[in-house]
């Protein structure tokens, strides 16, 4: 980073010490491709935050990359919110000097990682999932990214001081769906960024949010292997060959790559954006739940397709148009994480049908939908837990074992109507001694959209697990359904 | 300030009264009516009124064609159906009502905005801004960054870069658009008094001319009773049914 009081750059009139719009600018960050960061302080505040000022580099009269590029940023970076995002503060436009301010992030952006490829797979594991889940937080807020790659990507620690979050930057190519897209007509060439760019994109498709999670699986790949899937094209027909031709699965770089990452990253690098993950979340849910990971044929591929199904490929993409494409938050409405949180051990049998049909109403109308099976199982606060039953069997086999017998009618189902579906649904025992935060907790991690439980019913201790449901609903962010059981119990 | 942006109000008090209100919940200070105040609907006296009034108190309003008509009369070039509209509003509207109405502007302009029924290049031939290639030819024939036009009854937005990319655009109500001051806009709020894009509820739009923020609205209004009313005052049955299915 260079840290001198910079002097004006050739073509730029801006100096430290100059104050634009009630900004002042300290110090001269970073000078990028399209843009000149400074660091600023407005004047006659007492906020704490830090605040960053990007200015356009306009290059020999006027460039429209540029210029459109900062437009659009300056359209939708007001209108995003949260902390996967920097904090808009101000704008200033082509008539005066052009500038946004926002939230300056500390540290470095994930490029300087990519030195060290290829990384340790927990690493990159760890990556994947924040990347994810925060571009699932932008394409809720009807944004598809459209330039997802390391020095887009920065971190920042959550608020509660444990976890790390990252944070998107650049929204230059992005596209909103609720905005015009002033980057639609403008250029003959594919926009984004030539490694990166997902084969929509090259066919000039902008408001997929799958092509988001096309640049994070050329973003793993690399992180895990230290290579390009498809290397740095330049041209219109290099961008083009990714249209037919697959990569070199991870594995044949790194014997180590577990099956199940070569999966998903595979899954993100398919040509078809409806065989990739259908949301954001559903790939951060993969990446951090590895067991779950259905495995095909893609976890088991040692090289490329053989040069007859290349060809196959080839003749495929020759002149083939893309589906015109819903919106990004529609496309990740579509495809809903269902929680069913199910007291198996304890609830009555009356309660956990009810639980199951209203799950399986759910299901049917939400054919894109994943379902996680969840039971906890309650440990003490303090000390150890005897994990072991009487008989020596596991208590936590034996919830899991329960808690699969007690879906078993919705997998099949699932198996008979839409057997994708049915791959879909996974199961998970969490041992917590409050099952309210544990449900919470992992409903937050994981972006689940909607979460089904039993209510309390009669009886001493019903009443203290069913109190359960309340404190779920109160602390949430997601939609909670609590069922009750319509047929009266006898006991 | 914010503007209140209302076209096309087409004689429908019920669609009228209820953007007003609309509008003034948002906290608009200005408003700006863009023509055809009358035909196909059954109050074009209230709302003859209801503008006059709006003007004394400091609000723009430029002619629009039906405006036009009913100052002139029934024209044997016009189709049946709006002949008879025609006649009916002329006979409606008072000798000082039509005076007023033939008196207004055919475009307006404040300050980078210009105001216009049609469209910029042949205000009174009453072309329509449907397509990119007829929002090109109005936003080139004016030096003014934001064109306020109805005329259109479907919202719609264009907008032309420095370089000459031209690009449209459906507009979703509710969410504001930053009118990025690098383009030229050409903003088509849709129809208040006679919506066509099949959402009976009536349109307008608001501009707030310090954030540059643009937002469509739509207004759900008792389009039953308007529609009812055209049905009372004698006007073809069509007339009345597209209140109902918005077409």
């Amino acid at each position: 980073m260079d840290t001198e009081a910079e002097p004006p750059r050739p073509g730029s009139r801006l100096a430290a010490g100059q104050v634009i719009d009630g900004f002042r600018l300290d110090e001269h960050l970073h000078q990028g491709g399209m843009a000149n960061l400074w660091a600023v302080t407005r004047l006659g505040s007492d906020d704490p935050m830090p605040l960053i000022m990007k200015v356009p580099r306009i290059k020999g009269g006027e460039d429209p990359t540029s210029i459109v590029g900062f437009e659009v940023e300056q359209m939708i970076l007001p209108s995003l919110t949260g902390t996967h995002v920097p904090k808009f503060i101000a704008k200033g436009d082509f008539t005066g000097q052009p500038f946004i301010v926002m939230e300056r992030l500390s540290g470095d952006s994930l490029r300087k990682r990519f030195d060290d490829a290829p990384l340790p797979v927990d690493e990159v594991v760890r990556t994947g999932a924040l990347v994810a889940t925060a571009l699932h937080e932008l394409h809720r807020q009807h944004v598809v990214h459209l330039d997802v790659k390391p020095s887009n990507i920065m971190f920042r620690k959550a608020a509660d001081g444990t976890r790390t979050e990252a944070v998107l930057v650049d929204f230059g190519l992005s596209r909103h769906d609720f905005l015009p897209d002033l980057l639609d007509e403008e250029f003959e060439l594919p926009m984004g960024t030539g490694p990166y760019m997902s084969p929509e994109q090259v066919q000039f498709i902008r408001n997929d949010p799958r092509s988001d999670l096309f640049a994070l699986g050329v973003l793993l790949y690399h992180l895990l292997t230290g290579e390009r899937p498809f290397g740095a094209p330049t041209s219109v027909r290099g961008l083009r060959q990714r249209l037919y031709q697959d990569p070199l699965p991870p594995l044949a770089w790194r014997p180590d790559c577990p099956p199940w990452l070569q999966e998903l990253v595979l899954r993100c690098l398919e040509v078809q954006p409806d065989k990739r993950h259908q949301s954001a979340a559903q790939l951060a849910f993969e990446l951090q739940n590895p067991d779950q990971v259905v495995l095909t044929e893609r976890a088991q591929r040692r090289a490329r397709s053989g040069r007859v199904q290349t060809l196959r490929r080839w003749f495929a993409a020759l002149g083939a148009e893309p589906a015109e494409r819903g919106n990004a938050a529609a496309q990740a409405a579509r495809s809903p994480i269902l929680l069913a949180a199910v007291d198996v051990a304890n609830a009555e049998p009356a309660l956990l049908e009810s639980v199951r049909d209203t799950v399986q109403r759910l299901l049917h109308t939400e054919p894109g939908a994943r379902l996680a099976c969840l039971a906890v199982l309650k440990i003490n606060r303090i000390g150890m837990d005897e994990l072991v039953d009487k008989d020596g069997g596991s208590k936590h086999v034996s919830l899991l074992v329960q808690l699969k017998h007690w879906a078993r009618p919705l997998v099949q189902d699932l198996e008979e109507t839409r057997p994708e579906q049915a791959g879909r649904v996974t199961f998970h025992v969490l041992e917590a001694p409050d099952a309210a935060g544990a449900i919470v907790e992992y409903a937050r991690k994981n972006q689940v959209d909607h979460i089904v439980m039993g209510a309390r019913s009669s009886g001493g201790l019903r009443r203290y697990l069913g109190s359960v449901s309340a404190e779920v609903v109160a602390q949430s962010d997601c939609t909670v359904t609590v069922v009750r059981s319509l047929l009266r119990s006898t006991s | 300030m914010k503007l209140a942006l209302i076209t096309d109000l087409h004689a429908n008090r019920e669609a009228v009264e209820a953007v007003l209100a609309h509008a003034q919940s948002q906290g608009c200070g200005q408003h700006v009516f863009l023509g055809d105040y009358v035909g196909y609907g059954a109050d074009p006296g209230w709302v003859v009124d209801c503008l006059q009034a709006h003007l004394a108190d400091g609000a723009v309003a430029v002619l629009g064609n039906h405006d036009a008509a009913a100052v002139q009369g029934p024209q044997p070039t016009m189709v049946p159906d709006a002949r008879e509209v025609v006649a009916w509003t002329h006979q409606q509207l008072s000798l000082s009502q039509l005076d007023f109405l033939s008196k207004l502007p055919v475009s307006a302009r404040d300050g980078d905005r210009l105001y216009v029924h049609a469209n910029a290049y042949a205000p009174t031939a009453w072309g329509y801004v449907t397509a990119r290639l007829d929002a090109v030819r109005s936003m080139h024939a004016t030096d003014a960054r934001l064109t306020f036009c109805g005329h259109v009854h479907e919202p719609l937005l264009f907008h032309l870069s420095s370089t000459g990319k031209v690009g449209d655009f459906t507009p979703v109500p509710g969410v504001p658009i930053p009118l990025s001051p690098q383009r030229q806009w050409l903003v088509i709020p849709g129809s208040a008094g006679q919506p066509r894009d099949g959402n009976p509820a009536a349109c307008y739009a608001t501009f707030d001319t310090v954030s540059g923020d643009l937002t469509y609205h739509r207004v759900p209004y008792d389009h039953e009773a308007a529609s009812a009313k055209v049905v009372a005052a004698g006007l073809p049955q069509r007339i009345a049914q597209r209140l109902i299915d918005g077409h």
